[in-house]
């Protein structure tokens, strides 16, 4: 199937990588959280790059799913897995329950209300001291184990999440190249056509909202499991804003796009971080640079690069025969 | 935003003669820290960060620690728990410190907890909460009084001046939250009665609602906990609806900053905090007053006015290079014992006396009771 020949390639590379470089922190520290935020970045990208429904909560499902592992765990005493299950679950239920009124929504009124979504999910968890531990966090996680393998160390962690990315690679792609991924797309282009088509639009803008927030409620505990910490600031308001920049910057409606924003968004102020006060400043320029010269995105865009180069060699190829 | 220290620690050693410049780098004695140097806490981070570089060079020009260059390796977490992970991380795989002192706020001391234990690296924090060394964790130290401390000093006062019933206003972040909650559960202890329980949020201009609410209680004082502009606000609002209720305040409002807020109306309220705010008031015999004078002029000569928080970083710093002074070597579970093994070591925060089930070693009494007069702080005695 040609569609999953750059899930392979994928697959390669994750493989490769702590093969090639053992015990390196940039691949089982900071490649961890990168998988992570591509988890993030991939399922944000079905809504946001596919049906074209933008949302600036997305980090709000993240923390739910984060607080549902760590409050289960550490004050009912629940086995991870399940509750895991039960972070989804509850994920679910708030999408489903949010979605019809919120994606009835287009354009800025669309991304005020699932800003406002993310906002108020996160006073919850500050608020609600008792139960999350308001804003100094919530400690004492315990780690997955698999058959008595205890996800315990950075390699152990690396192989977990970023299996669950390709996981999420590949669910991806086969929506994409289905039939409710192309009526995704028929929705991004025009609502009404693809209403006339006979397409249920509310039907289907709702199943991939829920979809996008299950998959980041399931990151979310992943999270929970491997920080063994929670607090309310790592699912704030900005985070969700990281989150669409990953996606915007690597390309909209491309999952490799989603993936490489998220790589670079994660590495780049790891490795800014010599040039001490002027970070920020230069992490800044180069966005800007990049969203100039490559709107698109940069998957999408170094891709045309790479055709438009293919096809002028052909050209001349073919001029000199 | 990391600043490393290597080059003036070869100058140092350069100067000094102290043989090649590159022997002296390789043994040196890295220290690792994470601080909130921007953001929302960097009233915190700044100070600290200020007053390591400034120390960590002093140590340095001296010939270091036993002959052994002290080098700094820092990152700004900007005050979020995710980054003081990341950055904590980065210390112990990449930079390989030795020992690690800093995580400025509560949040982002609790969040790389769990990493420090399992790395087993000697952490001492610069953050208030108990939490931190309630109950204790093998590998993590901290500095600060805790807000139990303040609240105990506070209900110890209010008992001596026969006060029974007091009402609790308190902001809604993690300070107040916290200082709250330790109120609530200490006060039976002192026969202290909490008859009004109020909130307010970290931007609210006006308090008086919930005052007004006070005032129609039988409360006999009232205890605000909170930083920021919150107290201020209620100090004033206080005294524009005549109420004439001790007022009790955190050490959270322990700066110039709160009198400079609050006006005329701060006068005559009360608060716990460390001695360093008093330097000079202290007796000559007070065994602190030395080291606090010295710390005080030095800061104060190259960053202006001295804060608490920077003082905790000066206690962090020097009771982990003294401790590796002791343990003669950079063995962490050494120096971890050594931490441990802190006795009569006078900080600015009071005397730290550390023990297997105390890793913070400060008492209660390394709080005053200030009060303020004339726009100034006062001892009371």
């Amino acid at each position: 199937m040609s569609y999953l020949r750059g899930f392979y390639l994928l697959l390669a590379v994750a493989l490769l990588l702590p093969i090639a470089f053992p015990g390196s922190y940039y691949v089982t520290v900071v490649g961890v959280t990168a998988a992570l935020n591509a988890i993030l970045a991939v399922s944000l990208n079905l809504l946001m790059g596919y049906a074209g429904q933008i949302s600036l909560g997305h980090a709000g499902f993240f923390g739910v799913g984060a607080y549902a592992s760590a409050i289960l765990t550490t004050r009912y005493g629940w086995n991870p897995w399940p509750a895991i299950v039960a972070g989804m679950a509850a994920t679910g239920v708030i999408a489903f329950t949010l979605a019809r009124p919120i994606l009835r929504l287009k354009g800025h009124y669309l991304a005020m209300a699932t800003l406002g979504m993310g906002i108020i999910i996160n006073i919850v968890l500050v608020q609600a001291g008792s139960f999350t531990g308001g804003p100094d966090g919530l400690g004492g996680i315990p780690t997955l184990s698999l058959f008595g393998w205890r996800v315990n160390s950075d390699l152990r962690w690396y192989i977990v999440i970023v299996s669950v990315l390709l996981v999420v690679v590949w669910i991806s792609l086969n929506i994409i190249n289905s039939r409710s991924g192309r009526a995704l797309r028929a929705l991004h282009g025009s609502e009404v056509a693809a209403e006339m088509m006979g397409i249920d639009t509310g039907a289907t803008k709702t199943q991939v909202f829920v979809l996008a927030a299950l998959i980041a409620s399931l990151a979310g505990s992943l999270f929970a499991y491997q920080q063994a910490f929670v607090s309310p600031d790592s699912f704030s308001f900005f985070f969700s804003i990281e989150l669409v920049t990953m996606v915007v910057l690597g390309g909209m409606a491309s999952t490799y796009g989603a993936i490489l924003g998220a790589v670079i968004l994660t590495f780049l102020p790891e490795l800014l971080v010599v040039f001490e006060d002027y970070e920020v400043m230069i992490f800044g320029a180069i966005l800007m640079l990049m969203m100039i010269f490559l709107p698109q995105g940069l998957f999408v865009g170094l891709q045309g690069l790479v055709r438009r180069v293919l096809r002028a060699k052909q050209g001349s190829e073919r001029g000199a025969a | 935003m990391k600043i490393r220290h290597t080059f003036s620690a070869l100058a140092a050693a350069a100067l000094l003669g102290l043989g090649s410049a590159q022997v002296a780098a390789a043994d040196s004695i890295k220290v690792g820290t994470f601080l909130a140097v921007t953001g929302g806490a960097s009233f915190l981070g700044d100070p600290e960060l200020k007053t390591l570089q400034m120390y960590v060079d002093e140590v340095n020009a001296k010939g270091g620690v036993d002959g052994r260059m002290v080098e700094l390796v820092h990152y700004d977490t900007g005050g979020r728990a995710k980054d003081a992970v990341k950055f904590a991380k980065r210390l112990i795989q990449k930079d390989k410190v030795d020992v690690i002192v800093g995580g400025s706020t509560s949040g982002s001391t609790l969040a790389v907890m769990p990493l420090v234990e399992k790395s087993r690296i000697p952490f001492i924090s610069f953050a208030g909460a108990v939490k931190i060394i309630h109950p204790v964790q093998k590998w993590t130290f901290k500095t600060p009084h805790t807000d139990a401390m303040a609240a105990a000093k506070i209900f110890g006062d209010m008992q001596r001046r026969g006060i029974t019933k007091v009402a609790l206003i308190s902001g809604s972040g993690g300070f107040g939250k916290s200082g709250r909650g330790q109120s609530l559960q200490l006060a039976t202890q002192y026969g202290i009665k909490i008859v009004a329980d109020e909130s307010y949020g970290a931007k609210d201009t006006d308090m008086t609602a919930q005052l007004t609410k006070i005032r129609d209680t039988d409360a006999q004082a009232i205890l605000n906990f909170g930083f920021g502009s919150g107290p201020a606000i209620v100090t004033k609002n206080v005294r524009q609806l005549g109420i004439e209720l001790p007022l009790y305040q955190s050490h959270g409002v322990a700066s110039k900053k709160y009198i400079e807020l609050a006006g005329d109306a701060a006068e005559g309220v009360r608060l716990p905090a460390a001695a360093l705010l008093v330097a000079d008031q202290l007796p000559d015999s007070d065994p602190q007053k030395a080291v606090l004078l010295a710390y005080k002029s030095k800061f104060e000569a190259a960053h202006g006015p001295v804060s608490t928080f920077g003082g905790h970083a000066y206690d962090g710093l020097f009771i982990a290079l003294e401790a590796i002074d002791r343990a003669n070597s950079l063995d962490k579970e050494k120096v971890r014992d050594e931490i441990e093994k802190t006795n009569g070591f006078i900080g600015t925060a009071g005397i730290f006396n550390m023990s297997p089930s105390d890793h913070l070693g400060l008492g209660i009494d390394a709080f005053k009771m200030l009060e303020i007069r004339n726009g100034d702080w006062t001892i009371v005695r």
